[in-house]
């Protein structure tokens, strides 16, 4: 199928380039990739960055350089549930190695790997800016604070559940 | 009770809607300084406040302003640096949260300070839910006439637009920023020029920080000379500090700077104190980058006086006994910590995030987490200490933009204050590694130390 926005995501395209000066129109690469991958699966494809290209009127080339350098954009397909758990040092002080050590076991999975059934990828990430809620993890669009081993079960589960319906 | 700027009607419900935040005296500050203030007699009064900006640097907000180019036929942009992305700090966040419109009119003020007619907010772009509440209020702003064409009648016109980034802390950075808001890389930009003379698309733009905007706010309400009062010496009016780490009380507070680093520590009006009532062994006061320091040093300052909450204070000593204000990102360890962990995970976080622009930062942050992985888990040796210590050196004050220096100082700090701790674990690798078994995200292969 080839890549394609629906109407509405086209007008906010538009909406989104119109917030800056005429011909500088590549201000708007970030939005429109955050807005792709929201619409085209979770993550990147070339393809995908190839038709962003082209809504943008700028190089391939600069589209590949700006998803390869920030961490949000996903260039390897992702599960359904993205647990993205931060490790760094405050989290770290309250206990995030062992929520990502008992994430990985409750799913079976590696930092980096998805589930078999393509529910859940576990991603661990650096600073998310909650270090007085930590640990924590980035689940969609909001964060989850204040981990604990019974936090985890239940979101797990509420997952599986929505997955289900 | 300490007095309150920011967060006074922090509690107020509903403060997050104009009509709410209008009616509890919001946008007052904007209705005096467009109706009855020249733009630059609100610089003045910046100025006079002796405002520091808020976001790490500490650089007096009034003179950076009074630095912005005004070549005729040019536009300006103000750009207000929302990316917070510094370990232990999470302040700005809690203000674009719960006030938004308390940023919103800050932006106002400033932007018709420095006749800017386009602002951008450029906000981290974890913080996905925040965009909505963001744009929800300048959708009122523009609604109630403070926002948009000739606004409150003064002739002054202003958009502002929100600018989620993608996950690269080197984009708070200012002109990594730019870079970011003009589409490309967030790579860092050589200076001079600075962007107060070719910033966004090559015009004028000043970068300020959420909460240094904010400020301007009650800088307004109550004058410069008043706001001075809050404070003591060079550092005048409140801070938000996140403070996060082993505290019983986690979160973010607003303290007059005239308060004792123990008092906020200790107190149950601010962090009431160490859980289960362990010792405290060391902090870092301003967010990762700025040394750490032992409990000791933390509390009393080289000339033996009580540490205070202040700029000048928490420096005093300089970084051979002192450290830094930074972004305010108060982290706290208690005396089970071990710091060499610690200082691990920093520099695995300055290695994840260096831009890659600048060899030393480049190579020598990747170098310094693989032998800080190798001593942490018991596989290092005496000289790996000293080699950090000549990686770190290598690396600070060698690169374009400060994430090297970033990189380098708790690497330093920690050497300079916890030496013992090091060698402890090149002494007792058995117990190093027993430690870090359950840790399984370390659990591969340990690479060897280059150059050991």
């Amino acid at each position: 199928m080839a890549v394609q926005f629906s109407e509405e995501k086209l007008n906010k395209v538009k909406e989104i380039i119109a917030r800056y000066p005429d011909g500088k129109q590549k201000s708007a690469l970030i939005p429109v990739l955050h807005l792709a991958q929201e619409s085209f699966g979770g993550w990147l494809s070339a393809d995908t960055m190839d038709y962003v290209a082209g809504l943008l009127q700028i190089e391939p080339i600069e589209v590949y350089e700006v998803a390869t350098f920030y961490s949000m954009f996903n260039l390897q397909p992702v599960g359904k549930y993205l647990f993205e758990v931060c490790q760094t040092g405050p989290c770290m002080l309250r206990g995030s190695d062992d929520i990502i050590h008992y994430i990985k076991e409750k799913l079976g999975i590696k930092n980096g790997e998805t589930t078999a059934d393509g529910l859940f990828t576990l991603k661990t990430v650096e600073c998310l800016g909650a270090c007085g809620y930590a640990p924590m993890m980035q689940l969609g669009k909001f964060y989850k604070e204040h981990l604990t081993k019974e936090k985890i079960d239940q979101i797990i589960a509420e997952c599986r559940a929505q997955a289900n319906n | 009770m300490g007095r309150k700027l920011l967060l006074d009607k922090a509690h107020i419900e509903g403060i997050r809607y104009f009509d709410v935040y209008r009616k509890n005296g919001g946008y007052a500050a904007a209705e005096k300084a467009l109706k009855s203030m020249s733009p630059d007699q609100v610089t003045e009064e910046v100025k006079k406040s002796g405002l520091r900006g808020r976001g790490g640097a500490g650089f007096p907000t009034g003179l950076k302003w009074s630095f912005l180019a005004k070549p005729e036929g040019v536009p300006r942009y103000l750009v207000c640096n929302a990316d917070e992305s510094e370990p232990g700090t999470f302040k700005d966040r809690y203000l674009m949260e719960f006030l938004p419109h308390l940023l919103i009119e800050g932006l106002l003020i400033s932007s018709y300070a420095l006749g800017a007619n386009t602002t951008y907010i450029y906000i981290r772009g974890e913080y996905a839910w925040i965009p909505d509440i963001l744009e929800e209020a300048i959708a009122e702003a523009h609604k109630n006439g403070f926002l948009g064409k000739n606004i409150l009648g003064s002739g002054f016109d202003l958009d502002i637009y929100v600018q989620r980034g993608a996950g690269a802390y080197i984009c708070g950075e200012e002109t990594a920023l730019i870079e970011s808001l003009e589409g490309k890389r967030g790579n860092p930009r050589i200076k001079p020029p600075f962007p107060a003379v070719k910033g966004l698309y090559q015009c004028p733009t000043v970068v300020n920080n959420v909460e240094t905007l904010a400020t301007i706010v009650p800088i307004i309400n109550i004058g410069g000379d008043e706001y001075v009062k809050y404070g003591t010496g060079k550092s005048t009016g409140t801070k938000l500090i996140s403070a996060c780490g082993n505290l019983n009380k986690p979160g973010v507070y607003e303290i007059e700077m005239n308060i004792s680093v123990e008092e906020f520590i200790y107190s149950d009006e601010y962090c009431g104190g160490i859980p289960n009532g362990k010792r405290l062994k060391a902090c870092i006061p301003g967010g990762s980058s700025v040394p750490i320091v032992p409990a000791n040093l933390l509390l009393t300052t080289a000339k033996g006086e009580k540490r205070m909450m202040t700029y000048e204070s928490l420096n005093d000593g300089g970084f051979a006994t002192g450290t830094m204000m930074g972004s305010g990102g108060f982290i706290v360890l208690d005396e089970d910590q071990c710091v060499v962990r610690h200082t691990l995970s920093l520099a695995r976080f300055y290695h994840h995030e260096s831009c890659g622009q600048c060899s030393p930062c480049r190579e020598g942050t990747g170098w310094m987490e693989k032998v800080l992985k190798n001593i942490e888990h018991g596989k290092g040796k005496m000289s790996d200490i000293d080699l950090l210590w000549d990686i770190q050196r290598k690396i600070e004050g060698n690169t374009i933009c400060p994430l090297g220096d970033a990189a380098a100082w708790p690497v330093a700090a920690a050497i300079r204050h916890f030496r013992d701790e090091f060698e402890w674990h090149v002494l007792n690798p058995d117990e190093a590694q027993r430690r870090n078994f359950g840790l399984a995200h370390y659990a591969d292969p340990l690479p060897v130390a280059a150059a050991v």
